[in-house]
């Protein structure tokens, strides 16, 4: 019986295993090695450089302008998601009319709400941008967002967007805030429902109103959840590489106005082939993420709010 | 309460509008009306700004170039169903719709397979070294696979015997080896939450470990399975870095890498009709999806977030 019991686990697990170490731990291991060689071509050997690579990244006046937009989306775009799905679940979840026999409700046809707001989580990134790209179209007449300005009697308001240095990232941004809101939505609507209902009667009995129930119950109740869902937020906005891809102009301009990280290694890699230089950049991507990641979950915790 | 239970309960599908337990009513409900309609009124804003965009490609996919371009907003005066047989075609979205169903299909089976298999082992066998893999799978989870792409590149290009780049199976294995992770440590959650004695019954009874596995446990896991598919096959489906990197023949392209291409060359070959229909082609199967499985669907993305 023992006998059976290992051949079984080593034939369950030989298959997957060996396509994980292969596609998955060697490729982790491998980009360390790269990164400290001056590969550069497809041909050719690689020698080792120590941290050359590195130093050149820190050099970098490009690598920096596009970790400073990185930075930037991470600053705005989960603050502006997470701010909006806690709305918006609050609302769907105690902003109804109160109903008789109960002391807080959500609105009517929340399911419906949910099924339309999760919706862009569902498609690809890349038809999110192709239509973004379109609504952002500059022209007066054709443009989506321009027209509809031109419409509403705000033609002051029209611009080139993604064509427009200063607005660009922004543009691209608020695609992100745009497809990632519903989720929160969801999420934070599950948690709500996990509320019990008393606190909230409790509360109300004692006088509160519903901007207290949220600041006092429902946010130090959600913190977790929304902590969690700050650093899943905080890694897209390290990422945006499809949006900026297909979305700006010239691939990360106009005039590198809206450059990423994630841009600037791919293009290193399999535009320029620079294969040691982009490995260097990977790790250094690794480095801002982890870091991002830990600090996050240490700078949350501390202010986590007993009750 | 505790991260864990939080993140239990917001993994559940359980309904998200409050316990309906009857109770007396306390008080009047004069303040719910007035928060009612502006919580609608917000609700709806935002469900507008999210399902015209949409729906904006689903109405394009029947206009000419040209009315798509001069009057955005316009609903389509004829119906234009050869868009449909252009992207199909000259556009060669047929193609690549084939070419992503083949890569997806043979993927979602095979981490299914793979990953039940690996999660049953380490869920339910106690030897050395089972704690190690699984947090050698688990740990997957948090390499940014941007840092990944560059080795796995040449992982795939030098393969013993021939190159797996733009090849079938090449893409199957990766997306496979990159679904394991969540995979893996999703089954291995539910192969624990599954009652013990009736694997025990079938061995008693004289069933091999392989046959307990396949005619007792994956039928009982039914539920996990299906949300852990479900999660894959949008994960997969809307891939865009990995085909990028490992699959640049265009014969193989998947519908994500097609549409970008078709979106990119847009202002040479201006058949914007044809670009709509074929967003329509790469939604329609994930559209099915999240309707008939909405539930799931919401619930198994927020969890697979929640990692």
């Amino acid at each position: 019986m023992q006998h059976g019991k290992y051949r079984f686990i080593v034939g369950f697990l030989a298959l997957p295993l060996i396509v994980y170490a292969i596609f998955v731990i060697s490729p982790f291991v491998q980009a360390f090695q790269i990164s400290m060689t001056n590969w550069s071509g497809l041909v050719g050997t690689a020698e080792f450089v120590g941290l050359e690579n590195f130093q050149r990244l820190w050099e970098s006046s490009d690598f920096w302008n596009a970790l400073r937009h990185n930075v930037y989306m991470l600053a705005l775009v989960p603050v502006v998601t997470l701010g909006l799905g806690l709305f918006f679940a609050f609302m769907l979840n105690v902003g109804g009319k109160r109903r008789k026999n109960e002391v807080i409700a959500g609105v009517g046809g929340s399911k419906m709400y949910k099924f339309v707001f999760f919706f862009p989580q569902v498609i690809s990134v890349t038809i999110i941008a192709v239509i973004w790209f379109n609504i952002y179209n500059p022209d007066p007449d054709d443009g989506m967002l321009n027209s509809f300005l031109g419409f509403i009697g705000l033609d002051g308001l029209q611009n080139s967007w993604l064509g427009e240095k200063s607005l660009a990232l922004w543009c691209i941004s608020a695609v992100m805030v745009w497809g990632h809101v519903g989720f929160y939505v969801v999420l934070f609507s599950a948690a709500m429902a996990s509320i019990p209902r008393d606190i909230y009667e409790a509360a109300l009995l004692d006088g509160a109103s519903r901007f207290h129930t949220f600041f006092r119950i429902t946010l130090p109740l959600l913190w977790d959840t929304v902590q969690t869902g700050w650093v899943y937020m905080g890694i897209i906005a390290l990422d945006a590489f499809a949006l900026v891809q297909i979305m700006s102009v010239n691939m990360g301009g106009p005039d590198g106005a809206t450059d990423v990280m994630p841009l600037r290694l791919y293009l290193t890699a399999f535009r320029d082939s620079q294969f040691g230089y982009a490995s260097a950049m990977g790790v250094a991507m690794l480095i801002v993420t982890m870091t991002f990641a830990v600090l996050t979950m240490r700078f949350a915790r501390r202010e986590r709010i007993e009750y | 309460m505790t991260t864990e239970e939080i993140e239990a309960v917001a993994k559940q599908d359980g309904p998200a509008t409050p316990d309906r337990t009857p109770e007396p009513a306390k008080r009047k409900s004069s303040e719910g009306g007035v928060l009612n309609v502006f919580s609608h009124g917000i609700l709806i804003v935002w469900g507008l700004m999210v399902g015209v965009p949409l729906l904006w490609v689903a109405w394009s996919a029947f206009k000419d170039s040209n009315g798509i371009l001069t009057d955005p907003w316009g609903l389509p005066t004829v119906l234009h169903w050869e868009n449909w047989s252009n992207a199909w075609e000259d556009a060669n979205m047929g193609q690549y719709f084939v070419n992503t169903a083949i890569i997806v299909g043979g993927s979602v089976i095979g981490t299914m397979v793979l990953g039940s298999m690996a999660a049953y082992v380490l869920a339910r066998f106690e030897f050395p070294g089972n704690r190690f893999i699984y947090y050698l799978f688990v740990a997957g989870m948090s390499f940014p696979v941007f840092m990944l792409v560059i080795p796995l590149f040449f992982v795939m290009r030098d393969f013993p015997g021939s190159s797996l780049l733009a090849t079938y199976h090449g893409l199957i294995l990766v997306y496979i080896a990159y679904s394991l992770p969540f995979t893996v440590f999703f089954m291995t959650a539910f192969f624990r939450t599954l009652p013990a004695t009736v694997a025990e019954a079938a061995l008693i009874d004289g069933a091999s470990h392989s046959r307990t596995f396949f005619q007792v446990m994956l039928p009982m896991a039914k539920p996990g399975l299906i949300s852990i598919g479900i999660f894959n096959f949008l994960g997969q489906w809307n891939q865009y870095l990995l085909p990028m990197v490992l699959n640049q023949q265009e014969d193989k392209y998947v519908l994500t890498q097609g549409l970008a291409m078709i979106a990119l060359q847009q202002g040479y070959e201006n058949d914007w009709g044809a670009l709509m229909a074929g967003m329509m082609i790469a939604m329609l199967p994930v559209l099915v999806v999240y309707a008939i499985f909405q539930r799931q669907v919401q619930s198994g993305l927020t969890a697979g977030a929640l990692k």
